[in-house]
């Protein structure tokens, strides 16, 4: 990357060691991970390789035991008060006692903004993510799905440069899954964030990323980084072209080159 | 064997049930009190203690008074100390280390029983006595209850707040305090009951000539069975107050809480 503007993440020889009662557990050993503006990378491997710890050091919510990590130039820690990251996760993890609208803004509620930048900012989000309608609805009155889109709206609220996302359609049905993985890509290209997407489908990590960052457990490593590029538009058609099956297979026999017992991935 | 499941009651059966358990209860009583005259003494039949409980409302309801606000009284100041405590206890390890072993004292004492040497301390005249056991009877239901609502929130929660940079006490302000509300209201709903029963009791045990259960004991002694029940429906309506409320308000703080 030869781009004047700083990379969005770009981590090098980064550890992490959890220390417990039974002893030092090492999560991840020596990754190096540049990801640059604007670009959409998976990270993808088997259960306990480390994916979602190496996403969790991003957003500073652990810290490095090893390495340095600078987001946009920045310490992870500086980055995160900042709001340079927004995040979701497996979970919607939304607020049951607040509306829509008021979990959307819940970022920008604790940046001190006041109520109308807040509405404003809020209706373009939820005609992003396609959930206008039910701006005053609670998170019990959604489905799975829509939970979904609410927490993807919050993690765009301050506009970040950068999306974090760990597992967050995994607990979704496979047709909601591949709505909700278009309208990311959509997203992404509207807003130009960069993405660090974690994921354990196959499918879903060549469908929606420039690269494709393949990762081995113990110690948590990285063992592969797949180049996607797909050119064009992601869309239902690319999901039956022979140049996306030849990345699914060029992904999953990167997975397995690294001993893995249970090959369990879709 | 197939276990029969009970089958739900149709809509006006869930309120016609319980009036009928009700009367068919009324009319056992008066069967035993009136018609057959078998009822010792100091059972009267319901028909007198209510005609007692409107003769004499005026002095029923000054004395209800006096109780329900030292109820009040109790579960306010109780709750207020529980909830600070809580709140101490839930953020510092320390603090939680020196109130558990207190609490857990506090939960076994029978708090009435300290009654006496309260109106001693405070005098005969005071009404604080009352009020203190009240007041301690409400802490121990609130302070638990909220202590456990404190710690609820769910770590998915935590990661969105602390990703989102914001500060302790905006976290404690948005998450840690509704997430602990509906647990907060269900304290309070037992701690009710518990300060209306214990400002009652208190009143057996000496202090000021005035109160439900000071009239309770006066009038079973001299035998004034009517009345002494008319003073028994007017504890009952203080509870039941005080319970109602406390529900309302509990309802109203889960109605969010789950998904």
């Amino acid at each position: 990357m030869t781009s004047a503007l700083p990379a969005a993440v770009k981590a090098t020889g980064v550890d992490k060691v959890f220390t417990g009662s039974r002893g030092e557990v090492t999560a991840l050993a020596g990754v190096d991970l540049e990801v640059a503006a604007g670009e959409f990378v998976s990270l993808i491997g088997p259960s306990g390789c480390g994916k979602s710890t190496l996403l969790r050091l991003i957003a500073d919510l652990e810290t490095s035991t090893g390495g340095t990590l600078e987001i946009f130039g920045k310490s992870a820690s500086q980055a995160r008060q900042d709001q340079d990251y927004g995040i979701a996760f497996q979970q919607a993890g939304l607020l049951p006692w607040r509306t829509v609208r008021d979990n959307i803004g819940l970022p920008l509620q604790l940046h001190g903004q006041d109520k109308r930048t807040r509405a404003a900012r809020v209706d373009e989000l939820t005609a992003l993510v396609g959930l206008d309608e039910f701006v005053d609805h609670h998170p019990d009155q959604l489905s799975g799905g829509m939970q979904q889109r609410v927490a993807i709206a919050r993690a765009l609220a301050s506009q970040p440069r950068l999306l974090l996302m760990d597992e967050p359609f995994g607990a979704l049905d496979e047709m909601t899954r591949e709505y909700l993985q278009s309208e990311l890509t959509r997203i992404a290209a509207e807003t130009q964030a960069a993405v660090v997407f974690v994921t354990h489908s196959i499918p879903e990590a060549v469908f929606l990323s420039d690269r494709v960052v393949v990762m081995s457990p113990r110690p948590g490593r990285i063992t592969d980084i797949i180049d996607v590029s797909l050119a064009g538009e992601r869309d239902e058609a690319l999901r039956e072209s022979p140049a996306y099956f030849e990345r699914v297979t060029a992904v999953r026999e990167a997975l397995h080159g690294t001993h893995v017992d249970r090959p369990n991935e879709r | 064997m197939t276990p029969v499941e009970p089958r739900a009651l149709p809509r006006w059966a869930r309120y016609v049930a319980p009036i009928a358990v009700g009367v068919i209860g009324l009319g056992l009583w008066m069967l035993y009190t009136s018609v057959l005259g078998a009822a010792p003494r100091m059972l009267p039949d319901p028909v007198s203690i209510l005609q007692e409980l409107i003769a004499r409302w005026d002095i029923i309801w000054a004395d209800m008074l006096v109780t329900g606000t030292n109820a009040l009284i109790g579960l306010l100041v109780g709750s207020a100390v529980a909830i600070a405590l809580a709140a101490l206890a839930a953020r510092s390890r320390a603090v939680d280390g020196m109130a558990a072993p207190l609490v857990a004292a506090l939960a076994v004492v029978p708090i009435v029983a300290i009654t006496p040497v309260l109106n001693t301390m405070f005098g005969a005249s005071s009404q604080f006595g009352r009020q203190a056991v009240a007041g301690l009877a409400a802490f121990i239901p609130v302070f638990v209850n909220v202590l456990r609502g404190l710690r609820q929130t769910r770590a998915v929660h935590r990661d969105v707040f602390r990703a989102s940079g914001a500060t302790s006490d905006q976290t404690f302000r948005f998450l840690t305090f509704p997430t602990a509300l509906p647990y907060l209201t269900t304290g309070l709903r037992l701690a009710s009951s518990l300060a209306v029963i214990s400002a009652l009791v208190a009143e057996y045990f000496g202090g000021p000539a005035e109160g439900i259960g000071t009239a309770i004991a006066t009038y079973a002694k001299s035998g004034r069975a009517d009345l002494a029940w008319a003073y028994v429906a007017g504890g009952i309506i203080i509870g039941l107050a005080f319970f109602l409320v406390a529900s309302l308000l509990e309802r109203l703080a889960s109605r969010r809480s789950s998904a």
